[in-house]
């Protein structure tokens, strides 16, 4: 099937042709607004619209200039750098003992630790205002670091289990016959294997709570407010192409964290190609 | 260090080795349990724990109970058909007294109006008037002279159902339903009576969107998996990369491409295709659009790995045997695409029944989903009974369908929504 020059019958080549169209319009469409979105910033005028009247920094300047956005921009990666930590620990922890536990509760284990990912954001956000407002928890880096962290933590569970999935034991098996005690044997050996699995999901927990915006919503204060929290204000009030160079720089780390990404996982398929 | 308490095993009798493997197989299985408990515990504190007492606070129902404590006590035995005795009317008293003391009076007035309209002026006028406990006898002429309202039964069945400590009438409410007087469940008053709507409305806005998300990623998942892996990779990033950016940027940018001085308005213009700029945005179309866009990766990716794993072997035969392309295309290639529909198609409802962000910035007043008037219940009137109850219904027709998908993905590579 791969070779579409060999497609017998004129009314297969018309389908291919028509799924080629079609694909090629979605695709726009999912990538038009993104890119439609970034020259604004670089305008010199303040009206969101083609063509622009010239081109200038003037947007960055404001985004750098204000302390309102520098402020939000420090908050998120405060929040977002302390809930990956967090979430690597218990997260790796949890998926290193899910590998071994045999127990038919597993899959219910499982479905309870995966749960915040399917949770509406509104009733784990309603809940925790509940649950924290009365503990002084709502209104401070710590609620909402604990907070994503709850939503981070199954992208870790899932990303390290499936490496842990395809590590072969015996090689941990063999260390330890070799007399390397069992954190020794971790370090040196279980360690550097899963490494790119650990940094996946450092990954995906980071973006996790990068983007993360209805919790903030509901909990922060105005001091923890984050990069998305004051792009929805922003939108709410009145757009500014300031809000334009944000979603510019969001997007960019967006983008660093996709290609790092995808830069593991190509690092990871040539190393399994070496030792098939 | 197996290895060698194995051979040490040899020489001994069957019986104990079984017996220490599977003193070792516990021991590792309990080390297995303790890395995981910290998370549970963890999960238990800050997602589990929060959100059963959201589901505590649907029920709950002390505020009356507390603040009012000798009425609710003395309509304990009222049987609700007559007004209450005298002895209810002098508690009453005793209660408004106490609670203009203390300040509470606001947050029972506030509890009695979600359930009978008009019975915080009713509460507050009587705690304004009420100059001093009423004689022994006169409460009931007292009460009845400083507001009417309590010479009706309504008023102190009100009472009597909000008396706690538990309560079904904010899920009721949740429903369109209420008491009556009589305690049957009934319709709710037509000016109450909108949550059917908004729920019909969630499920609407959500079907739409995964039918469009069906329609648009099924091509494009089937070009990606036919494609050799090289060009198909390359295609992928159009799907990632949108995936990966933020949720605000992407409604920001629907936001600037569709308002009426926006992108799309002014390229249909100066094409002279329409003459005023249509209204894009701020309506149910807005939303459409919009969250079409945001969870369409998310019907892409499991189609293509159920399209993936479907060997272009069979195809070939259904060719070889003689059927037309169409034909081999609905009868073999489909129905092996089915639990991947089925699986992206539910990923994607659940997903769009509890937006909040999209709906809420680029839609109007008549397309806010369930979220919004949760969000607005927690945050701006502090319903929280409401807010809770209709969390509640939510989380409900979730997990239900989570179930279903659980079921579905199982045994299946299908790992949408997982984000990888």
């Amino acid at each position: 099937m791969s070779d579409h020059s060999s497609l017998r019958t004129p009314s297969q080549r018309i389908a291919w042709t028509a799924t080629i169209i079609v694909s090629t319009l979605v695709f726009f469409f999912l990538i038009a607004p993104i890119l439609a979105i970034m020259p604004l910033s670089f305008s010199s005028g303040s009206y969101l619209t083609y063509p622009l009247p010239g081109l200038s920094l003037r947007w960055y300047d404001d985004f750098i200039n204000s302390p309102r956005w520098m402020n939000s921009l420090k908050n998120s990666m405060i929040i977002g750098v302390a809930s990956t930590l967090l979430s690597m620990v218990l997260g790796t922890l949890a998926a290193l003992g899910l590998a071994q536990w045999k127990s038919r509760f597993k899959p219910l284990v499982l479905a309870f630790v995966l749960s915040p990912v399917v949770v509406p954001g509104v009733i784990t956000a309603v809940g925790l205002y509940f649950f924290f407002a009365p503990i002084g928890l709502t209104g401070s880096y710590l609620g909402l670091i604990l907070a994503h962290t709850a939503l981070a933590t199954p992208f870790v569970v899932i990303t390290v289990g499936a490496t842990l999935q395809s590590f072969d034991t015996n090689l941990a098996r063999a260390a330890a016959s070799l007399g390397a005690s069992p954190l020794y044997a971790f370090r040196r050996v279980i360690l550097p294997l899963i490494l790119p699995g650990l940094a996946s999901g450092a990954l995906f927990a980071f973006a996790t709570s990068f983007d993360e915006v209805v919790i903030v919503l509901f909990m922060a204060g105005p001091e923890q407010r984050t990069l998305p929290r004051e792009m929805f204000s922003g939108i709410r009030e009145n757009i500014s192409p300031t809000i334009t160079a944000a979603a510019v720089v969001l997007t960019t780390v967006s983008v660093i964290l996709l290609a790092t990404l995808e830069g593991l996982r190509r690092r990871n398929e040539r190393l399994k190609g070496s030792s098939a | 260090m197996t290895a060698v308490s194995l051979t040490g095993a040899d020489a001994e009798t069957k019986v104990p080795l079984k017996r220490r493997l599977k003193r070792a197989e516990r021991a590792r299985q309990i080390k297995a349990l303790a890395l995981v408990l910290p998370l549970l515990l963890f999960l238990l504190f800050t997602f589990a724990g929060p959100i059963a007492g959201m589901l505590w606070r649907a029920v709950d129902d002390r505020e009356v109970r507390q603040i009012l404590p000798q009425t609710v006590a003395a309509l304990a035995n009222w049987d609700g058909r007559d007004l209450p005795d005298e002895e209810a009317f002098a508690a009453l008293a005793g209660d408004i007294l106490a609670a203009r003391t203390s300040g509470t009076i606001a947050v029972a007035a506030k509890r009695l109006n979600y359930a009978l309209n008009g019975f915080r002026t009713i509460l507050t006028s009587t705690a304004r008037n009420l100059k001093a406990v009423p004689e022994r006898g006169a409460a009931k002429e007292t009460l009845g002279k400083i507001n009417p309202a309590w010479r009706e039964r309504a008023t102190w069945t009100t009472i009597k159902d909000a008396g706690g400590p538990v309560t079904g009438f904010y899920l009721l409410a949740a429903l369109d339903l209420t008491r009556n007087a009589d305690g049957a469940i009934v319709a709710a008053p037509p000016d109450q009576a909108i949550y059917r709507d908004v729920f019909g409305r969630t499920f609407l806005i959500s079907f739409s969107v995964t039918v469009l998300c069906l329609i648009l990623g099924f091509p494009v998942a089937y070009l990606l998996a036919t494609l050799p892996p090289g060009r198909s990779n390359l295609l992928m990033i159009f799907v990632l990369l949108p995936f990966w950016t933020s949720l605000l940027v992407r409604t920001c940018a629907w936001i600037v491409l569709l308002q009426s001085k926006g992108v799309v308005n002014d390229s249909l213009q100066w094409l002279g295709i329409i003459d005023q700029p249509l209204r894009l945005i701020y309506n149910r179309f807005g939303v459409c659009v919009a969250m079409t866009h945001v969870l369409l990766p998310f019907m892409i990716l499991p189609l293509y790995s159920s399209m993936k794993a479907i060997s272009p072997a069979y195809m070939r035969a259904a060719a070889s045997l003689g059927a037309p392309p169409l034909t081999a295309f609905l009868r073999i290639y489909l129905p092996q695409t089915l639990p991947g529909i089925g699986a992206g198609s539910l990923l994607v409802f659940i997903l769009a029944l509890g937006y909040y962000i999209t709906p809420a910035l680029v839609g109007g007043a008549a397309d806010q989903m369930i979220s919004y008037f949760i969000a607005l219940y927690t945050t701006e009137t502090a319903n929280w009974g409401l807010a809770s109850a209709l969390g509640a219904v939510l989380l409900l027709a979730t997990v239900v369908l989570a179930l279903v998908y659980g079921k579905l993905v199982q045994g299946q590579h299908v790992t949408g929504g997982m984000k990888n």
